[in-house]
């Protein structure tokens, strides 16, 4: 029986209902020690003096001067120390790291550290640092807004989010004679994580060893979410300083308050529209700013910004846009990969200004997205033709009719209750040229029932091992059962890159099917095990071709930025105490457009818990950042959906292949999470709180109630038609009222 | 002072401060590893076990006051519990961080749960990757009641 598109037993699913999945907190070593990290407690300055106010018998100390090779996390720019030297650019910056045998004693450990403090800057349109701008222009702008009737504005506003993966960082350490490199001081590391590869070449740069010196072992993880991206360089080099100067295993083990004050967050944005829109609310020129603010050092902050800035247009056509983005910095902690990656932010601004335009021309939201939604044959911002895989109308249609959206908006006016939607895209694979970059390679090895993958993309929860699998036993044709799944240990697999970018399925799951056809190919006639007997081990390597079709400029961002996209849209009804001024989502749908579920229930556990974390992120996911410092670093008081905050979540899958794509599958992963927070807002525009901001918490919807259901249209169309009149006149172009 | 209590069907003597959190004496005493900490302050629930048949956040519970209680956790169910099972089959694992305590409040709702005592029942059990829905339909599974 084929295994793709059936909901097959996930290949890891009794080791973790049983409690037998080994995560890395349940691993131990041999004379273990454990570790821990002194971090800055100012946001700004330099370092006047370390002191250590303890006995350090027994104590391994590790500074900047006990690293080998450079002290940077090696990841896109080298700006990122492992441990501060002089400089202090954010609060929780890792300053010394201790290890012992006894946790007690290490937590006892009192170290002080004098500073030179500095002012510190926490705007990031005041940053003097710019990590990266980027640019996309289509068309000719002026001509655009010559075009247009109207001229809607808007500024909107989204903050942190933290990944909120419920097993906090982790790592071991182990260091030589048992490790490869023997004698000669190589090193071991097991850890929870996304990307072995990405730690791995942090390791070789931070401690000068050569690539078989360094070994990388992704334990069971519990959860990533992006989180787990790049951190786990920081952390995994501690352990391994501290391993190497001690000489025995050494453990690091975030507590939560640890890992949300010092780890990585989504970036918090601030996206300005300026959109030009004819009377029937055809969109004739964009105009978009994206600011993001990048936290104290670069990390990936420049390719979230490229995957925002891409996906700011939404999945609309218009002739002419211009997007101009720019990360900077701040001096808050680092900023970095968190699932949706710059389109959520960037998404989140289009969808609540379509409803803004919608408004000021007296239409329908949803006409004014059918009308404006990509089809086949249209082209994107950079330019990119849209092929037969283009579903946004679609995605559209489907939602509203399985929502009866139009009748039941018209029959909840007036009511404590909204209700809104959001279209949104979100395209698979990296960025542009990136994947020609990665160059990543899979491989199969034959066993005697059937073949074991060899990938380094890891399995975080999402279904990586099974839904591999699943591409392999169908295209090898032997039963899913008969498909075995290596660690992701560096040492026994090729890098197949990082576990990102919605890219595991549609572009690693491809290099697979090859390795597959190839496989079946050799065999013939034989089964494996006589294919073993009589021609010995057969490993089969692939690396990614780029597909003839896809073309890319990165000098002036044209081209096709993605093999391909996935298209969705999220239709929820919100009801909001108009005592407490609390929202609660009462009915959630969104419609996915996914090329080929590869497993259904995988698939759509996806929808439903990124669909989840949206709903936080528009509504209760809140850092509260004070002096640089992330105030409510705990569970207590830093909170994500509950059973009780999470409403039922209708889930249509629809399925249009890419050609490119195993089986014809494209991303599923991030997608999800792109739509909730827009739709939420919209609806909270319809019940009469005119927001631009999120987390939509109880205090921003009381102070957006002046704008009551009765009173809302008239005030939009005051505020649309400033807005026309100011702009208009700078392009000479007088003002039309929308009839 | 030796504090006695009874793991899963065994009694067992733990020699330990009476302060000590139950979820460390279970993890590095017992080695039953399958009880997680996501947030050591009872937040969280993934370090849930059934004190004297009652779900615990074991991160919050000194070892004195688990004296002469009986305590399961996730190793005690054996994988022969159809909730494992139903866990398996309907995609309320995803990570598996918060499996094993979601299911132990999940045993405690009983053999047939209404929507509403899953929702409160659990609501003091996070999971970040499933959106709760998946859990609920394992639950039901496990329950034989019919599927959403």
């Amino acid at each position: 029986m084929r295994a793709v598109g059936r909901n097959v037993l996930r290949k890891d699913g009794v080791s973790k209902v049983t409690g037998a999945a080994r995560y890395i907190d349940d691993l131990t070593f041999p004379n273990l020690l454990y570790g821990r990290t002194i971090r800055s407690t100012i946001p700004a300055g330099e370092i006047a003096g370390v002191h250590l106010n303890f006995d350090t018998a027994g104590f391994t100390i590790v500074d900047y001067r006990d690293i080998a090779g450079r002290n940077i996390v090696a990841l896109i720019e080298d700006d990122q120390p492992c441990l501060a030297e002089r400089e202090i650019r954010h609060v929780a910056e890792p300053i010394l790291l201790l290890a012992h045998a006894d946790r007690e004693r290490l937590l006892a450990a009192d170290v002080q550290i004098d500073y030179r403090a500095s002012t510190p800057n926490y705007d990031p349109a005041a940053s003097a640092i710019t990590f990266k701008t980027i640019t996309i222009d289509k068309g000719d702008l002026d001509r655009g807004f010559a075009a247009a009737d109207r001229i809607v504005e808007g500024e909107y506003r989204v903050g942190h989010q933290e990944q909120l993966y419920i097993e906090p960082n982790g790592v071991i350490a182990v260091p030589g004679p048992d490790g490869p490199g023997g004698d000669e001081g190589g090193i071991v590391i097991y850890g929870s994580m996304q990307c072995p590869y990405y730690v791995h070449r942090a390791i070789t740069v931070l401690l000068d060893l050569p690539d078989d010196h360094v070994r990388i072992i992704q334990t069971e993880t519990g959860g990533g979410f992006g989180g787990k991206e790049e951190y786990p360089s920081m952390i995994a080099g501690h352990a391994a300083l501290l391993a190497r100067k001690a000489r025995r295993p050494v453990k690091i083990i975030y507590d939560r308050v640890e890992d949300m004050l010092a780890t990585t967050k989504r970036h918090p944005g601030i996206i300005r529209h300026r959109t030009g829109v004819t009377r029937d609310g055809r969109l004739t020129a964009m105009e978009i700013d994206v600011l993001l603010d990048g936290g104290a050092y670069a990390t990936l902050s420049a390719v979230v910004l490229s995957r925002g800035v891409i996906h700011a247009s939404g999945p609309y056509r218009c002739d002419h846009i211009r997007v101009r983005g720019r990360a900077t910095m701040t001096n808050t902690p680092p900023n970095g990969a968190f699932r949706g990656f710059g389109a959520p932010q960037t998404q989140f601004a289009t969808e609540v200004h379509m409803d803004r335009i919608a408004d000021a021309l007296g239409l329908d939201p949803v006409r004014v997205r059918d009308i404006n939604a990509l089809r086949p044959g249209d082209t994107t911002a950079t330019g990119q033709r849209l092929g037969r895989d283009c579903s946004a109308r679609q995605v559209l249609r489907e939602a509203v009719a399985r929502t009866d959206f139009t009748r039941r908006r018209k029959a909840l006016a007036g009511s404590n209750r909204g209700i809104g939607l959001s279209l949104f895209f979100h395209g698979s694979g990296f960025t542009g040229g990136g994947e020609v970059k990665l160059a990543s390679k899979a491989a199969l090895a034959l066993t005697e029932r059937g073949a074991r993958i060899l990938v380094a993309s890891t399995e975080i929860g999402q279904g990586t091992r099974t839904m591999h699998a699943q591409i392999v036993a169908d295209t090898l044709g032997v039963p899913y059962d008969c498909i075995d799944v290596n660690a992701a240990d560096t040492g026994e697999v090729p890098n197949s890159g990082p576990t990102v970018a919605s890219r595991t399925c549609m572009i690693v799951g491809r290099i697979l099917q090859r390795c597959a056809e190839d496989m079946r190919a050799r065999l013939g006639a034989m089964t494996p095990r006589q294919y073993l007997r009589a021609h010995g081990p057969l490993v089969v390597t692939k690396e990614y071709e780029k597909p003839s079709d896809i073309t890319w400029d990165d000098s002036s961002y044209r081209g096709d930025a993605y093999g391909s996209y996935g298209w969705a849209c999220d239709v929820v009804e919100v009801e909001v105490d108009r005592d407490t001024w609390q929202a609660t989502p009462v009915a959630f749908t969104t419609v996915h457009e996914i090329g080929k579920a590869i497993h259904p229930m995988l698939a759509k556990g996806q929808i439903e818990g990124g669909s989840a974390q949206g709903i936080g992120y528009a509504l209760i996911e809140e850092v509260v950042m004070r002096d640089g410092r992330m105030a409510n670093g705990q569970l207590t008081n830093y909170t994500i959906p509950t059973t009780l905050d999470t409403p039922a979540i209708e889930v249509v899958m629809l399925e249009n292949p890419y050609k490119h794509g195993p089986f014809g599958a494209k991303g599923v992963g991030e997608m999800p999470i792109d739509g909730p927070a827009p739709a939420v807002i919209n609806a909270l525009r319809h019940a009469g709180f005119d927001l631009r901001e999120i987390p939509a918490t109880p205090e921003k919807i009381m102070r957006a109630r002046s704008a009551s259901p009765e009173q809302r249209r008239p005030s939009a169309e005051r505020e649309s038609l400033r807005s026309s009149a100011r702009s208009g006149s700078e392009l000479g172009v007088g003002p039309q009222r929308a009839k | 002072m030796p504090i006695t209590l009874t793991i899963n069907g065994t009694r067992t003597r733990i020699t330990a401060h009476p302060m000590t959190r139950l979820l460390d004496v279970l993890r590095e005493d017992c080695g039953l590893t399958g009880t997680k900490e996501g947030c050591g302050e009872g937040e969280c629930g993934a370090c849930t076990v059934l004190l004297d048949g009652v779900p615990v956040n074991s991160c919050l519970v000194p070892l004195a006051q688990a004296d002469g209680t009986h305590v399961a956790t996730i190793e005690g169910l054996r994988g022969r519990h159809p909730l494992q099972r139903a866990f398996v089959e309907h995609g309320g694992a995803q990570c598996g961080i918060c499996t094993p305590g979601m299911i132990m409040a999940a045993v405690a709702l009983g053999r047939k749960p209404s929507m509403d005592a899953m929702r409160v029942g659990l609501a003091g059990n996070l999971c970040r990757c499933t959106g709760y829905w998946a859990i609920y339909r394992s639950i039901r599974s496990a329950a034989g009641a019919s599927k959403r």
